[in-house]
């Protein structure tokens, strides 16, 4: 009977916390808003330590509080948001640390492809960007499916980093460009190929990103405090939003997204100057 | 006569029924009416309840900056012990971006820069999007005791003292368009290598080799440590990505309000950072 009560008081309040959470979305909704969120997911392991939880656990959470962004970004209008999930710095881990991430990542796509999940609701595509080739086949073919599969979606993108880095991702680009103006360069003679002023243009790198799928974030953001990229999204990131709240990931709000767009409302003006200029 | 008055009953309906349309008309183009006024007034409400939530905004940052303010006098005054002694060895490198509108107030520039020097910081690298400092580094350099270029120094000259600075002037075609120029280099290698196996033209497009160009092509510059950022926003500006990968990024505002406690509070929160770089 009382916990009838508290199951009640409980539903209650979280319809009043989506209610809420609507009129706010609808009042930031008069100014511009973001159309590219980029998150760097730090603090899984602090987390699990701060709370005495596995590591597994504190990942697990954290991989919950992931479906949480995609849900609030969906609600914001946010039409392509992007996680750093895994980078090519994180195979130095040991392998007992790397497996539980390998097998969560599995289950997840699972999760994702059954009827009803927040891909189907939510009309989600999915991308894997990076150097998918480190990974194993199993993991591979899973985020190869799971494209697949989602290939039909088009409300939101959502794009997950695995093993890449921004300056793999920028020698990638380079080498696709390469390799494009390979067939026409070669048919120069060895003076007119000493006088062309450059093969590879800016332009080539951009349009061979992993990244070139979705425009350049807007707003980014680090949880955990830390104030650095780590190797994410450098060359895409001239004019974005840096937001480095304090918050581990797994403790990530509404309010947090609540306030990076705020304060990109704040400097919109002069961010979209600057990247006219640029 | 009854066909007369079927008529007149006829006629007298169709009026009835154009009155009737006529009036439902009137009532429908009445309720758009009220409709779009009722829309206009809650957008309007919105609108105001938008600027108000804004204004809310603005007054949390006046407060945090007051209190920055005061902050940055204890900390010029020496009244926070754990200011005194920062081990500004840790900051092998230093950049500072500053915003191309404010770049031009040369004398705000080269304050901070004594500020540093100051310090104790003995390379640094300024950048700014349109390259107003690059133009002005002549300027810069003579006002400047103790500083040479970045390219010309050398850190095995015994003359050089502990208060020396080299300076780095960095710009957007430091960015992205030296690593086209940078991939070039590589093209040219890999056309040379038209007749080898792909393992053999995969070994020329890695990293070191990217960053080994870089040097050849002059965009060589190392990774700064610290990037602090005097301007509106707190981003980068584009300064040039392959050189940020592990750069504590710091917002410091304006520069011209800058201050000298902000900077010493910039240095000591970077000396106290633990990196693990993935692991």
């Amino acid at each position: 009977m009382k916990n009838a009560g508290i199951d009640k008081a409980i539903e209650i309040l979280g319809k009043l916390v989506r209610f809420l959470r609507k009129i706010m979305i609808h009042i930031i909704s008069v100014g511009p808003m973001p159309d590219h969120v980029a998150f760097i997911m730090d603090g899984n392991r602090r987390f699990a330590r701060k709370n005495n939880l596995s590591e597994a656990a504190g990942y697990r959470i954290g991989l919950l509080a992931l479906i949480s962004c995609v849900k609030y970004c969906s609600e914001l209008g946010v039409r392509y948001v992007t996680f750093y999930a895994f980078s090519i710095d994180n195979f130095k881990r040991r392998s007992d640390e790397i497996q539980p991430l390998m097998d969560l990542f599995l289950e997840y796509i699972e999760g994702l492809m059954k009827e009803g999940s927040i891909v189907s609701r939510y009309g989600i595509r999915v991308y894997f960007q990076g150097n998918l080739k480190l990974f194993s086949e199993p993991v591979r073919l899973a985020a190869e499916n799971a494209m697949l599969a989602t290939a039909h979606n088009s409300k939101l993108f959502l794009i997950v980093c695995l093993a890449y880095t921004s300056t793999n991702e920028i020698v990638h680009a380079v080498q696709e460009s390469c390799e494009e103006k390979w067939g026409g360069a070669i048919l120069l003679n060895e003076n007119e190929k000493n006088d062309a002023e450059s093969f590879v243009k800016v332009t080539d790198i951009d349009k061979n990103m992993y990244m070139a799928i979705a425009p350049e974030p807007d707003i980014l953001i680090r949880t955990s405090g830390d104030t650095r990229l780590s190797n994410f999204l450098l060359w895409q990131t001239t004019c974005t939003y840096l937001y480095f709240p304090s918050s581990f990931w797994p403790e990530i709000g509404f309010r947090h997204l609540l306030w990076a767009i705020l304060n990109f409302q704040r400097h919109h003006q002069y961010l979209t100057k600057r990247k006219k200029q640029g | 006569m009854c066909i007369d008055a079927f008529k007149l009953m006829g006629l007298f309906s169709c009026c009835d029924f154009l009155f009737w349309f006529r009036g439902s008309m009137d009532l429908k183009d009445e309720m758009q009416r009220v409709r779009f006024w009722v829309n206009q007034i809650g957008n309007f409400c919105l609108r105001l309840v938008w600027h108000f939530v804004h204004l809310l905004v603005r007054s949390w940052y006046l407060g945090v900056g007051v209190a920055n303010v005061i902050e940055s006098y204890l900390i010029s005054s020496g009244l926070l012990r754990r200011y005194r002694f920062i081990d500004v060895g840790k900051l092998r490198y230093l950049a500072i971006v500053v915003e191309s509108d404010d770049a031009c107030q040369i004398s705000k520039v080269i304050q901070l820069l004594q500020w540093l020097q100051a310090f104790g910081v003995k390379h640094l690298c300024l950048y700014d999007t349109e390259g107003v400092l690059k133009k002005s580094k002549e300027s810069i350099l003579a006002k400047l005791k103790n500083a040479t270029l970045f390219e010309e120094a050398d850190e095995r000259d015994p003359l050089l003292d502990q208060k020396h600075m080299t300076l780095e002037f960095a710009s957007i075609t430091d960015g992205k368009e030296a690593v086209a120029k940078g991939g070039n280099l590589l093209f040219m290698k890999y056309l040379k290598l038209a007749n080898s196996g792909a393992e053999q033209k995969e070994q020329i497009f890695t990293e070191a080799n990217l960053t080994e160009a870089l040097r050849a092509v002059g965009y060589g510059g190392p990774e700064p440590d610290l990037l602090l950022v005097y301007g509106p926003a707190r981003c980068h500006l584009g300064f040039p990505a392959w050189r940020i990968r592990y750069t504590e990024i710091i917002h410091m505002g304006p520069l011209k309000s800058m201050r000298y406690g902000s900077l010493v509070k910039a240095i000591y929160k970077f000396t106290m950072v633990r990196q693990n770089y993935g692991t």
